[in-house]
Formats: structure tokens, sequence, C-alpha cells
């Protein structure tokens, strides 16, 4: 078994930038079109992710552990903003029984 | 170390009054704008007067990253307009002791607190940090008008407010700009700009950039909608502390900060801002004639004066610069003068209606005789102090264009117009209903008056006492602008 | 040609001459501060002592002039505005011309103030009434004594003032007010004109000192009539068009009347209104330059004459006869510095001044007789009761009708005589405006003095010869009508008996150089001037016997108020409505202009660009809420769309 760069390395650069270039896109509409609050949470974990899956090809070809360093931190952040994010989501149930974007309008003129 | 001291008494002092309770603040301040004029007639007596730079200047970094350094001083024109203000400031102090404003303490306070900003706008030898000084001085006046004015004065204010800082804006991005183009690290020194060599397509959008601030705060027509509702609604002290030393802020910038920094600027535009100027004289001459509220009427009356003085300072000859200090030191006196005496009668029959009003002459002698002396002095009778600033202005702007000085000349007939009605419909004529039980001057108004009349005849008989002082400053400020 | 006149280093005639005008200026003060508090006796001993002085020191200046050789010199007190190249110094130039008219001023002021203090007995603010004509004194000294334009400007203003104080002295009358008012505007006009000469003056000879400006104008290269020479001059006589009520600026004059008789006296007849005489004559080296200016000023001149004579022929009342007949005379004596008679002219303002204040004292007199009463209709008979006011404004009348030999005929006669040779069909209106003042003034004297009484019973109870203090001035001044022409007896009586004329010759030292043509002495023969002098004397006595006819023999009285008039009297009547015409070409237009600019122009136009600004901003945020939707979704997308635009920008710009 070799090292996990050089499995990493087993499969082109570019299908790993056309992946997460993908998951990015699918995150972003994700977000754009559903309502849910849940679901546009997860599509922005999903984009996060994308960014980590580059980060971290990216850091294997090129023998640069740096850009790993930033996958955890992504990962760090996105945990605490999932305990910030969701417990928001919870409360906004609890008051209006639904978790529903557009019903949050409060904040327009 | 003078100068220093004379920037931050007044603003020390503001605390000191903050702190006191009730009507006392009111004497604590005068005394501490009594110690201010002491102050500055010290400064005065170390003053070289035959020097025509700057002197008892102080300097040491601000933000020494920047280049912004706090630099003060004054020059013979800085020293005179700083005299004004130190000179003035006492008197509108004592001219409020009839008044029992509500929290005296921070009336009085704001009034100290301005005095600082004045003073830092005549001292200031650095950009930015005319450009604080400047600002610092609008703040505690748009309270004072605010707080303690008439029936529209909030949204009166308001304007004022936004208008002035809205000039102020184009006058911080021409300080800006120059001060990124001085040479190594930037400074903001008022020489280095001095220094800078513009192309002349630069100068002329600075001019404008500079020339919108001074000529709204001036206010030169048509930049001067906001005056006369803003004298009519604040309360007389700030109506004074307006007309008698805060448009001189704007003259001053334009001698200082705009003359020399953009001399081919000035020779691109001179002949615009001398029409509008004369415009203005006309324009607010002839308004002046058919006003009705007395403050009204001397405001614009006001403008009339100033866009004067405006058109003799950019002849950029030597009579009309010198008129233009000489006329802005007699404007000072005279219409803080004229706003008392409107107060007087104001506090007395509680209205400032000409038509209501007639035959105070008959009650009150005293009142008639400094009435009509500050008003001869307004309408430039020579030995007054106006006919020497207007007799200057006026050779200035007609060596600069003959058809322009017989225009502007117009003042010379309007005023006595305008003025002239005025003192009829108040003093003269049969009483009215308001004014039946008028009573003469007390001592308290004839210690404000006794000092203004003095130096209307001063400036008038001897004006060579100032003019002397200014004039190496003038001449070294045209070798400037001529360079 | 006289040499430039030398400065003086010695410091008491210095201290003589400065006392001159500060005396007055002196009382003043003290009786100005002392108004009510001053017993009136105290008052009138100030005013009329400081007076007194000044006339006294005068005389000493003038005795002292004429012992050292007659050389004009220069006292230089301090320097009173400098700027750059200029310096006006607060000084004063002592020479022939100005000795005269200190003299004048001074001499014929003394003798009214003391008829004041009889005539203002009576009200109560006399020490205000002192104060104003001691400062009135004080200015008018400025103006003679001043050593260059400008001092003679603040002299100028301040006359100016002191008019305006006096003529409003009982300012709870609206209608005196506004007399004062217009006197006050009306000067100032022609003041404007006067400032704006002087800096011509500056600006064309670098200086505005006298012995600068006339050492320079002689050396004057741009020749006669050069542009320049005629804008200064021109621009000048506007200010004496102003002061001494010239059309298109006299108006303001016969309203002066409002003011307490004394002052019409001293003010709007004797001095200050003489004041633009002077001036033009002080300015002659300019003058003589631009010949064209004093065509126009001979035709004003002649114009102001005719005019004034004919409104004064149908007025009532006993001042306005006299200040129209003030204008008409004012006319004369531009008239003569028109042809260049400029000795003529100022002897024409000496002896106007001895039997103008005469008149008018005199109708003080009778005004005070007649317990206020002005209006010649309601008086009559009067020689009876004043029996010195009669004799005495009976001497003015024939000295202003130029009947000899009573001074007023020395001057007009000469005055006319110049203007004959100089153009006849000028010489032609002179003599009309003679004939009508002859007869005016006759109707004057005939209606007042004779016939019988037609006022009231209470007045005809009332009526009495005016106490010494007012009689005296007018004893003097007759005497001084009788016998002031003889200062300038003509050629014809023996050659160089002219003692004016000699005396005076030195102040046209420069003109001589300047322009020697326009200043040779008057070249007429013997038997023309005998015609001449016929013809104004009969022309005189004809008026004077029409009068007779009418108002004596044949009792006619001016009809009463209301009656119909034929249109040409109502036209002269009503001064051919140029008051009117005014009103409606310059003061209303104004006022309409004044309320139009502040209503429409400031309020709306100016102010409405102004708010403009902040409606467009409070409108722009007004609309731009509305993006501000609240949709989340919105707000990503919008985000999306500009992260991807920028990197589209990005990538294919940068």
């Amino acid at each position: 078994m070799n090292n996990i760069p050089e499995v990493i390395r087993t499969i082109p650069l570019e299908y790993y930038l056309y992946f997460s270039a993908a998951l990015f896109v699918i995150g972003v509409i994700g977000v754009l079109t559903r309502r849910n609050a849940i679901i546009i949470f997860m599509c922005v974990e999903l984009m996060l992710n994308a960014v980590n899956v580059l980060l971290t090809a990216l850091a294997s070809y090129r023998g640069d552990a740096n850009a790993q360093v930033f996958v955890f931190f992504i990962m760090a952040v996105a945990a605490a903003e999932v305990c910030v994010g969701l417990a928001i989501i919870v409360m906004t149930y609890r008051n209006i029984r639904s978790t529903d974007v557009q019903l949050l309008n409060y904040l327009k003129w | 170390m003078i100068t220093a001291l004379l920037l931050f008494w007044p603003a020390l002092a503001a605390l000191l009054v903050l702190l006191i309770k009730g009507q006392g603040a009111k004497k604590v301040a005068f005394v501490a704008a009594l110690v201010e004029f002491a102050l500055s007639l010290f400064a005065l007596s170390g003053f070289n007067a035959e020097n025509g730079g700057t002197q008892l200047a102080l300097n040491f970094p601000w933000i020494e990253s920047a280049g912004i350094s706090f630099s003060i001083g004054m020059d013979g024109i800085s020293i005179l307009m700083v005299l004004l203000t130190t000179f003035l400031v006492p008197l509108i102090v004592l001219s409020s002791f009839k008044h029992d404003y509500k929290n005296p303490n921070v009336f009085y306070a704001l009034i100290l607190f301005m005095q600082t900003g004045l003073i830092g706008v005549f001292v200031a030898m650095d950009a930015f940090l005319f450009y604080f000084m400047w600002e610092v001085a609008l703040i505690p006046i748009y309270f004072i008008a605010a707080v303690w004015g008439g029936e529209n004065r909030i949204k009166v204010t308001f304007k004022f407010f936004v208008y002035t800082i809205f000039g102020s804006l184009f006058m911080l991005a021409a300080f800006v700009y120059l001060y990124l183009q001085t040479p190594g690290i930037h400074s903001s020194d008022v020489n280095a700009f001095y220094q800078l060599a513009l192309s002349s397509g630069e100068q002329s959008w600075i001019f404008w950039f500079l020339f919108i601030a001074f000529a709204i705060k001036m206010p030169v027509f048509p930049f001067h909608t906001w005056q006369p509702d803003t004298y009519t609604e604040s309360p007389t002290q700030a109506t004074m502390l307006l007309s008698g030393i805060m448009l001189k802020m704007g003259i001053y910038g334009v001698i200082r900060w705009l003359l020399p920094i953009v001399p081919m600027g000035v020779s691109q535009w001179d002949e615009l801002v001398l029409i509008l100027a004369i415009i203005g004289i006309v324009y607010g001459s002839i308004i002046a004639i058919r006003q009705r509220d007395l403050k009204r009427l001397v405001a614009y009356s006001s403008i009339a004066h100033v866009g004067l003085i405006a058109a003799g300072i950019f002849t950029l000859n030597e009579q009309g610069l010198q008129g233009g200090v000489i006329q802005m030191l007699s404007h000072g006196i005279n219409v803080v003068g004229l706003f008392f005496i409107i107060d007087i009668i104001f506090s007395r029959t509680n209205t400032r209606e000409i038509t209501s009003l007639g035959g105070i002459t008959q009650n009150a002698k005293a009142l008639s005789i400094f009435f009509m002396i500050l008003l001869l002095g307004s309408v430039a009778l020579p030995l007054t102090n106006g006919f020497v600033g207007e007799f200057l202005l006026l050779s200035g702007v007609f060596q600069y264009n003959y058809i322009y000085g017989a225009v502007a000349g117009l003042t010379i007939i309007l005023g006595a117009v305008y003025m002239l009605r005025m003192f009829q419909g108040v003093m003269f004529g049969t009483k009215s209903e308001a004014t039946e039980s008028f009573t003469d001057l007390t001592m308290n108004e004839m210690a404000v008056l006794i000092p203004l009349v003095i130096m209307v005849f001063w400036i008038g008989l001897f004006p060579n006492t100032f003019l002397s002082i200014s004039e190496p400053a003038v001449i070294n400020l045209l070798s400037i602008i001529n360079r | 040609m006289q040499e430039i006149v030398m400065p003086t280093n010695n410091q008491g005639m210095a201290l003589l001459c400065l006392l001159v005008p500060i005396l007055p200026l002196l009382g003043f003060i003290l009786n100005g501060l002392g108004n009510r508090k001053l017993a009136k006796g105290l008052v009138s001993m100030i005013g009329c002592g400081t007076v007194l002085a000044s006339f006294l020191i005068s005389i000493y200046l003038f005795l002292d002039f004429t012992a050292n050789g007659s050389q004009a010199y220069l006292v230089d007190y301090y320097n009173w505005i400098s700027a750059g190249d200029m310096r006006i110094g607060f000084s004063f130039m002592i020479d022939q011309l100005t000795l005269l008219m200190m003299l004048m001023v001074t001499g014929i002021g003394f003798f009214i103030h003391l008829y004041s203090a009889g005539y203002m007995s009576h009200d109560e603010n006399f020490g205000k009434f002192f104060a104003f004509i001691n400062l009135f004194m004080f200015s008018m000294l400025l103006l003679v004594m001043g050593s260059n334009y400008v001092m003679m400007f603040v002299g100028w203003e301040g006359v100016g003032l002191c008019s305006y104080l006096l003529i409003g002295f009982w300012n709870k009358n609206t209608n005196y007010n506004n007399a004062a008012k217009k006197a006050f505007v009306m000067n100032r006009i022609g003041d404007l004109g006067f400032l704006l000469g002087i800096f011509l003056i500056f600006i064309t000879f670098g200086s505005v000192s006298y012995p600068e400006v006339f050492a320079e104008a002689a050396r004057f290269t741009g020749g006669i009539d050069s542009n320049i020479m005629i804008a200064i001059t021109l621009l000048l006589f506007v200010g004496a068009m102003g002061k001494s009520a010239q059309i298109p600026l006299f108006t303001w004059l016969p309203d002066a009347m409002a003011g307490p008789t004394p002052v019409s006296a001293l003010i709007h007849a004797a001095t200050m209104v003489t004041a633009g005489i002077y001036m033009v004559l002080r300015s002659n080296v300019l003058y003589v330059l631009a010949p064209t200016t004093l065509e126009v000023i001979a035709i004003v001149g002649v114009a102001t004459a005719v005019l004034a004579a004919t409104i004064g022929l149908a007025q009532n009342d006993i001042k306005k006869i006299l200040a129209y007949s003030t204008v008409s005379q004012l006319g004369y004596m531009f008239l003569a510095l028109g042809v260049m008679a400029f000795s003529s002219s100022i002897f024409h303002v000496l002896t106007h001044a001895f039997f103008k204040a005469l008149l008018f004292l005199g109708a003080g007199s009778v005004i005070h007789a007649m317990s206020n009463e002005q209006d010649i209709r309601y008086m009559g008979g009067l020689r009876k009761y004043l029996p010195i006011t009669f004799l005495t404004f009976l001497i003015g009348t024939l000295a202003i009708a130029g009947i000899p030999p009573f001074a007023g005929f020395f001057s007009k006669d000469e005055l006319l005589a110049h203007v004959w040779e100089h153009n006849k069909v000028l010489w032609g209106l002179g003599m009309l405006a003679s004939f009508m003042t002859s007869f005016y003034m006759f109707r004057l004297v005939f209606l007042t003095f004779f016939g019988t009484f037609r006022g009231t019973e209470s007045q005809k109870h009332h009526l009495h010869e005016s106490p010494i203090s007012m009689t005296l001035p007018l004893i003097v001044l007759a005497i001084l009508s009788t016998v002031g022409g003889f200062l300038g007896i003509p050629a014809v009586f023996g050659e160089n008996m002219h003692v004016l004329q000699n005396y005076l010759a030195p102040i046209y030292g420069y003109a001589q150089v300047a322009n020697a043509a326009a200043v040779a002495p008057l070249h007429i023969d013997h038997a023309t001037e005998w015609m001449l002098m016929g013809l104004s004397v009969g022309v005189a006595v004809i008026a004077a016997l029409i009068a007779y006819v009418m108002y004596v023999s044949k009792k006619t009285v001016p009809v009463a108020e209301g009656e119909r008039l034929s249109p040409l009297h109502n036209l002269i009547y009503n001064k051919y409505y140029i008051d009117e015409l005014y009103d409606t070409i310059i003061v209303r237009p104004l006022m309409w202009m004044s309320s139009a600019f502040h209503r429409f122009l400031d309020v709306i136009v100016v102010d409405g660009i102004v708010n403009g600004f902040g409606k467009m901003v409070m409108q722009s945020g007004r609309s731009l809420r509305y993006a501000q939707s609240g949709a989340i979704g919105f707000y990503i997308m919008v985000m999306v769309f500009s992260i991807v635009l920028i990197l589209f920008l990005n990538f294919f710009i940068g």
C-alpha cells in the first residue's frame, strides 16, 4: 500500500477539479433554489467540502501540506457553524413552526 | 507655546464650565473668554509685525508615519482673525447675560468649545489639522442652534449642517489629492502644498473642490440659501458667532488654502468668481430692501458685504486683499453689534417685524446713538470702520475691471437704502403698541456696545494699526501666488 | 505758475489748522452727550462759541497766509490708510480757495448758529440740534480743508449724513423721515460716481493727493479731451450733481426743506450744496483737460437753472420757492463752471451764500412769527409787523434778482458775460432764468409783505418781530448781501479791481500749464459789457414790475388747493411730475425686484435647487429600499451573480 498522497495522485488532477466544481455548483444551486433552511445549510456544507476536496487534491499534487491545514480549519469552522446554525434553525422552527427561509422576511424595509 | 495655549484654553475652560450648575456658568465663561482675550493680546505683543511669515509656531508630529503634523502658528492675517475671535467671544458671552437659557453650563461650554475650533482654523498650518478644526467649529454651533433656537430650528440647522458638511467633503477630497502629490513620505503641511507644481488642469478642478467648501461657508451667491434661515432661527449668540466669526473662516480659507495653492486655477476662474460675488452684492442688497424681519434683513445685508469681500480678495491685488482683511474685522464688529441691537429690541418688544416697531428713539436715546453708529459703520460712512474696508475693496475691484467696480459700488447706494429704511421703521415715526414702554439700555448692554463702538471708530480713524500687521503677510502671500 | 504746495513743519500752524474742524467736533460731542442735561444757554454757548472760535482762527490763518506771500501749504497729520502703493494721509491743504471756503463756511455758519439759538429755543431737542449742526461744520470743514480726494470724500459723506440727520430732525413725522432718506440716498448715488472718479484718478495719476494729482495732470500727455480725462471729470461731476442738486438728482433739495429753517439756510442753501462747485473748481486742472465735460456741465447747469426757475413760479410754500431758487442758482454756478468762468462761479457761490442764507433766515423769521405757517397764500401785509425782517428780506430779493448795487448783480452779471462770450444760446436761457428768478422772488415778497393779512385771527394776534439773536444775523447778512458784490468789480469800472479774481488766480496755475487757452481772461469790449449789464438789469426790473402789477395792483392771490389750474400751470405746480416719474421708473421696479428676488429667485429657484439635492437623496433612498426585500434567496442570488460577474470581468479584462 502506497502512502495516501500517491493514492490520491492515481486520479488525474482535472477530475478533482471537475468534481469539486460540480459539487460547488450543486451547493450553490441548492442554496439558491431550496427554501428549507436545513437543506440550504447542507448545501453550504457541500460547498465547503467541495473546496476541501480541491485543497486536498492540490496539496497532494504539489507536495505542500499547507493547504491541508486549511482543510482542517474549514472543518473546524464548519463544525462551529453547524452548532450555531442548527441552534438558530431549531429556534426558528420553535417560533414559526417552519424552517422555510421565505417566511423570515422581517428584515426587509 | 502661546499659540497652543490660545488654542486649548477655551476647550479646557469649556470642560470647567460644564461642571458648573446653574446660571453661574455664564460668569465663569465670561471670565474664561476674557482670559483668552488677554492671552491673544500677549501673543500680539510677542508678534513681529515686520515679518510676513509664520510666527509663534509650534510643530510636532501627530500621525508621524503619514507625515501629518500638529503644526500651528500665526502670520499677520491669522493673528488679526484670532484677535477678532477673542475680542468678540467675551462680548457675545456678555450679550447673553440677560437671557436665562436652559442648561446654561452646556450652552456656554459649547460656545467656548467652538472658540477652540475657530482659533484652530485660523492657526492651523497643516491641512488635516485645518480640516479637523473646521469640523470642530461646526459641531458646537449646530447644537447651540438646534437646541436653543427658534421654532423651525431642527429643519433649518439640519440643512445648514448637511450643507456645510457637503462642502467640506470636497475640501477633504482636494486635500487628500494634494497630500498624495507631495514628494517623499507625504506631508500635509501648508508650505508643502504651496510648493507643489500642479498642472493647470489639476489646479482647475482642485480650485472648485476647495472653492465650494469655502463658498458655502462664507456664503457666496448662489450657495447662500442656508444662511438667512439659520441666522433667523438661531439664538442671537449663535447668530453672532456665525456671522461675526464663522463666515470669516470661509474667507480666511480662501486666502490661506485656496489662492496660494492653486494660483493657476484661480487665474482660470477668478472672472467667474468675481461675477458671482458681485451678483451676490447686488442680489443680497436688493432682497434686503423689502425684508420685514430685522434679523433676516441683516442676514441678507451680510451676503452683500461678504460678496464684496470675496470679490476683493479674488482680484489678487494688494488693495483688494488688505481691504478684505480689514473688512473682515469691520464686518465682524458691525454685524455682531447690529444683531445685538436687534436682540435688545426683540427682548423688550417680542417682535422683530419692522412694521410693528417704531418711535423707539423717543424712549431710548442711548440705543439710538449706538444703533446709528453701527449702522453708519455698516453703510461705510467715512471715519467709521466700514469705509476703510469698502474703499480698499472697491478700489481693488475697480482696478481689476472698471465695470465690475461700478456694479459692486452699487452696494454704497443700496446699503443706504435698506439700512436707513430699517432705521426709520424701527427708530423713527410714532410709537407702536410694542414700543410704547420701551426702556433704554442697561449697564450690561452698554458694556457690550461700547467696546464695539470704540472699535468702529478705531478702525475708521486708524486703520493702519491693523493694516500694518497684515501687510507683510499679504505681500508674502502675493509673492507665493505670483511665484 | 504756482509752485508745488509746500509741506509745513510749523507745529503751531498745524495745531491751529486742526483746531478749525476739531472745535465744532468738540461742540458736537459735548452737546450730543449733554442733550437735555445741559442748560439751553450753555448749549448755545458751546454751539456758537466753537464755531466763532473756528471763524476767528480762520481769519487768523487767512491773514497769516496773505502776510507770508500767499504760499499754499500742506499740513500732514498722520498716515490714514495705506495699502500697497496707495497712501492716503489725514492732511489739510491751505490755499486761497480753501481759505475762502473756510471763511465763508465758518462765518455764515456762525451767524446761522446764532440765529438758531433764537429760532430753536422752544424745541425740546435743542442740544441735539446744536450737536448735529456742529457736526455739519466739522464735516464741511474737512471737505474744504482736506488735501486729497479721499479727505474731500470724508467731508462729502459727512455733510450728507448731517443733512440726513437734520432733515429728519423732527423724526416723528414720516414725511420728514422720507425726505431725509431720499436726500441721503440721492446723495449716495452721486457719491458712488465721486468714489469711482477717485479710483480712476488713483489709477491714472498714482495718487489721490491734490498737489501730486495736479502736478501730474499738468504734465498729462494724453492731450485735451482724452477719454480718461472725460471719464474722470464726468464721474466727479456725477458726485457734484448729487450734492449740488443738479438734473437729474435735484428732487431731494426741495424735499429737504422739511428740516428746521436754519438748516435750510446753512446746509441746503449756503454751504453744503455748493460743495459740488468747490469740487469742480478744486479740480479745475482736470476739467480744462476735458472741455467736453465742461460742455455737459454747462448744459446740465442751464437746464437746471431754467427748469427749477419755472417750478419756482408756481409754488406757494415760502421755503419751497427758496429751495427751487437755490437749485436754479446752483444751475447758474455750474453754467459758469461749464464756460470756464471759474472765478465767476465761486463769486456767485459767495454772494449766493450771503443772500440765500439771508432769505432763508428771513423766511424762518416769518414762519416763526406766523406760528409755523409756510403757505404764502395765508400771509400778506407782514411788513408792518416785521419791519426788520421785511427790509432785510427785500435786500436779499434785490440781490438775487440782480439789481445793482446789490451783491447778486455783480456775480450774476459777470457770470452771464462769460456765458455770452462762450455761447449765445446758453446766455439766452440764462437770461430767461434770470427773468423768472426776479419774478418769483418779487411775487414772494409782494404776497408775503404787501397787501392785507390773509391768515387766521390767532395768527394775526401772535405776529411779532423776532428776537435780537435772530435779527442780528439778518442785518449782518443784509449788509454782506449789499456790499459783497464789490469783491468783484467788473472791468468797465476800472481794471484790476476784481479783488476776488486776483486773489484766486494762483489756483489756476496748473490749469494754465495744462490748457492755457481754457483759462484765458475774458475778452469782451466795454460796450458789450455795458449792454449786457443793461439787459440783465432791465429784465430783472421788468419781471419785478410784472409781479408788482399782478400781486400788488391787482391783488391776485394764487388759487387755493383743489381748484382747477390750467394744464401748464398744473404741470409746473406739480413739478413736472418728476418725483412721480422717478417713483415709477426706479423706486417701484426696485421694490418689485426686491420682492421678486426674494419670493421667486431666492426661495424657489436657488433654494429650490439646494433643497432639490436633498430631496433627490431622500427619493433615491425611498426607491432603493425596495431592493431590501427580506428574501434571503434573492440576496444570495445577487451575491452569487455579483461574484461571478467580478470573476468574469477579472478574467477577461484584468
